[in-house]
């Protein structure tokens, strides 16, 4: 790890002006990702700048009935608060998907949004890597790249986003708040994660100099008809191959709203509108829960080792919309796939 | 702990020789380490794993992967498990932190370190210090009944000797004493 400054931010404004002052510096929170990636000298920061303390650490329902979730919220208080486990079951049970117990209790919302991939050659110096060394090529597309994506790909870059509460965030609509010199903006989740395109670099449309601060979820949690099915090499503790968010809101068997956003499949956490879009009016049955995969994965694209992710994924959209539509959210436990 | 087996890697152990990086001064921590208030100066870059076995030399925490996959590093901080590789020491300065050394009292054994002897819930006893500082974490946060609840919720603790089903029955046994 390389040797490097240490300041403690009291309040946003002060973060936002240490990290003016330092554009080599990073902000860290949980640190569960930065640090591993510090000891990989993946990252190189000339200062960490602790925003652990930052007083954004409160869930509260806002007017328009949604939830403002503060960026510093450790993953496990989100998942176990009882606005969110109640009202908004889905990123809940993402949340407790993904990591560790321990590791849950460190990371930060905001952290969640803007961790790194977990590529094997973006991890390691030692390999040509687009997205850590800019124009030195990807070691993946022709190498071991069973994990990689199967969507939104580009020649440059075939890593996929890490997160399991991201997906559930990207179904759900959610805003992310961010604070920067010149103010306070909102970014809508669509929007936050990139695609790599040919500027792999670039995880997100945050800009260096600006701090996440919040996350927000609109009114409707979904909390009757949803699942997040976690599909993996192992139980626990393993980073998805292919996950799936799914959400319905039914009138009887008729689906009046869906939302169906996919993990491990892409640059960014992948939700298909045009999928979601042949699935309203129609009943929830089957053959709606396959042409709706079909549509979603029409464009994929597999590499030598990761072909299977396609009909696994295909499988994974029709079994999780059955979950949600019978009200049988996949256990986060008992890991039996019903 | 640093890699210099590739290219790459001396090459850039090199460029930082050349470059000259500043040294920051170090840090005063507090921290109240097994019931006691504990003052430390420490580089920014110590892990609190670090901080706990080089300068308090308190051993017993383990560092089994160094990047937060294993389990073995597992403290409670202000109650809550977390991983001490993948943390600061400068991060938890005020906290308060329980080892495994500081689980005991008066002489007797932590409930859970009982309970890891009767069911045999070892062998090399390495993952064990933070086996047991899991599963303290574990039952202080309530939401396991289930073994199959103490197996998703311990799965961040990895045995390598295979000793699972045992710690799941010694984790039983502790929970039907708290």
């Amino acid at each position: 790890m390389i040797n490097f400054q240490y300041a403690r931010a009291h309040d946003v404004a002060d973060a936002v002006r240490l990290m003016a002052a330092d554009p080599a510096a990073k902000f860290i929170a949980g640190g569960t990702n930065l640090i591993d990636l510090m000891k990989e000298d993946v990252e190189r920061p000339s200062r960490l700048i602790d925003i652990s303390r930052l007083p954004l650490k409160t869930v509260e329902q806002t007017p328009g009935g949604g939830v403002r979730i503060g960026a510093v919220v450790p993953n496990s208080d989100l998942a176990y608060h009882p606005l969110i486990a109640q009202r908004y079951p889905m990123p809940a049970a993402a949340i407790i998907a993904g990591a560790s117990a321990q590791l849950r209790n460190m990371a930060s919302t905001g952290g969640n949004l803007i961790q790194r991939t977990r590529c094997y050659y973006f991890c390691d110096i030692a390999t040509p890597c687009n997205k850590r060394a800019p124009g030195s090529g990807c070691s993946a597309i022709k190498g071991m790249n069973r994990t990689h994506a199967i969507l939104g790909a580009s020649e440059a870059c075939i890593a996929t986003h890490p997160s399991d509460m991201c997906v559930a965030l990207a179904a759900l609509d959610a805003k992310v708040h961010v604070t920067g010199p010149s103010g306070e903006r909102t970014i809508a989740f669509a929007d936050f994660h990139r695609l790599p395109e040919d500027t792999p670099q670039r995880d997100t449309n945050l800009q260096p100099n600006e701090i996440v601060t919040a996350v927000e979820l609109p009114p409707q949690g979904f909390a009757a008809n949803y699942t997040y099915l976690k599909l993996r090499d192992r139980l626990s503790y393993a980073f998805a191959l292919v996950s799936i968010a799914a959400a319905l809101e039914l009138d009887g068997r008729t689906i009046k709203e869906a939302r169906l956003a996919l993990g491990g499949v892409a640059h960014k956490p992948w939700r298909n509108t045009a999928a979601e879009a042949t699935l309203r009016g129609q009943t929830a049955d089957p053959a709606a829960f396959i042409h709706a995969a079909d549509v979603l994965l029409r464009d994929a694209k597999g590499y030598e080792h990761n072909s299977f992710k396609i009909e696994l994924a295909r499988r994974g959209i029709v079994r999780a919309l059955t979950q949600a539509a019978q009200g049988t959210p996949q256990s986060q436990s008992n890991k039996k796939v019903v | 702990m640093q890699q210099t087996s590739t290219p790459q890697a001396v090459a850039l152990a090199h460029e930082r020789g050349k470059v000259g990086l500043p040294t920051p001064d170090k840090i005063p921590v507090t921290l109240t380490v097994n019931g006691v208030a504990t003052q430390l100066e420490v580089p920014p870059w110590t892990t609190l794993l670090d901080a706990l076995r080089d300068h308090l030399d308190l051993t017993g925490t383990k560092k089994g992967c160094d990047h937060g996959q294993c389990g073995a590093c597992t403290v409670l901080v202000d109650g809550r498990r977390i991983n001490s590789c993948m943390t600061l020491a400068v991060m938890q300065d005020g906290g308060r932190v329980t080892t495994i050394e500081g689980l005991a009292t008066d002489g007797a054994l932590h409930p859970l370190q009982q309970a890891f002897i009767d069911h045999d819930a070892f062998q090399c006893g390495y993952c064990t210090p933070g086996q047991i500082c899991s599963a303290a974490g574990l039952i202080a946060e309530g939401k396991a009944k289930t073994a199959d609840e103490i197996r998703e919720l311990m799965s961040g603790n990895i045995c390598r000797c295979g000793a699972y089903p045992n710690i799941v029955a010694a984790i039983q046994q502790a929970m039907g004493q708290s």
